[in-house]
């Protein structure tokens, strides 16, 4: 039946939704994160979805046509260095490296997924409720 | 039995079609942030009228008849009003407005084969 279907395409984006959340938490909470080269500072985390397809030969699993966290990528964005001879994590010229994460995106990304989120707790509502509607026509 | 087989006529078919439907939007609203998705649909007109099509006219009584079962399973990429920059062509108002409807017309179906159970548990009880 296609309907229970419903519930693991809905519950794979609630999945790859809680993973986004989790990156953007991640990016805020090291916003304010110093290192000490250029190559150990903190970039933002940005999760890269894909579709879950159905492989050739195969059966169609039920989460078909859902959706994956397929990998996570680092911001491109170059990173900042600041003068900070008193901090103990500066290099040999004074230097701090601070991370690249804006808090901006960072709160607009959060609200995005939030949003999708909601839209597929709606999505399994739904479902559950014409599912208990298509068991009800019994008692008809 | 032949009244029994009569008694769902189309809209038994039609809750398959619907519930598939569902799954497809389903899967547009969960890839709604996904590289390259490209939002898919059913053309419910598209599926009934090559159900109609596919079965076989009977001019005289020896034809043989073939049942009707659509050839197509009607699904088609949606023409989205713009295209995100990513290729992701899910617009979700659109969609959430699209589920909304489908949700009601299968409610709709649900209720007509409500009332025609009903009706032949009352036939069948005879009282």
């Amino acid at each position: 039946m296609a309907l229970d279907n419903l519930f693991n395409i809905a519950g794979s984006a609630l999945n790859a939704q809680t993973a986004r959340m989790n990156a953007t938490a991640s990016n805020l909470a090291n916003a304010g994160a110093v290192a000490a080269s250029d190559k150990d500072a903190f970039r933002a985390k940005r999760t890269v979805f894909k579709t879950i397809m159905q492989e050739i030969g195969s059966t169609p699993s039920s989460n078909t046509g859902g959706v994956k966290v397929s990998g996570i990528s680092d911001d491109p964005k170059p990173i900042a260095r600041m003068s900070d001879p008193g901090n103990p994590s500066a290099d040999k010229d004074g230097y701090v490296y601070l991370s690249n994460v804006n808090e901006m995106t960072e709160m607009v990304e959060m609200m995005a997924a939030a949003r999708s989120y909601q839209n597929n707790v709606e999505v399994v509502n739904t479902a559950r409720q014409l599912m208990m509607r298509t068991l009800d026509i019994i008692k008809s | 039995m032949n009244m029994i087989d009569n008694a769902f006529s189309v809209h038994e078919k039609a809750l398959g079609v619907r519930s598939q439907r569902m799954e497809l939007l389903s899967r547009n609203i969960a890839n709604a942030d996904t590289p390259n998705y490209k939002a898919q649909d059913i053309d419910f007109k598209q599926v009934l009228k090559d159900t109609r099509d596919s079965a076989l006219q009977t001019t005289h009584s020896n034809h043989l008849t073939q049942g009707a079962e659509s050839t197509t399973n009607g699904v088609q990429y949606r023409v989205p009003f713009n295209v995100a920059f990513d290729g992701n062509t899910v617009e979700l108002p659109v969609e959430q407005a699209k589920f909304g409807q489908y949700a009601a017309e299968y409610q709709t179906t649900l209720s007509i084969l409500e009332s025609r159970i009903s009706g032949i548990r009352k036939a069948l009880r005879g009282d």
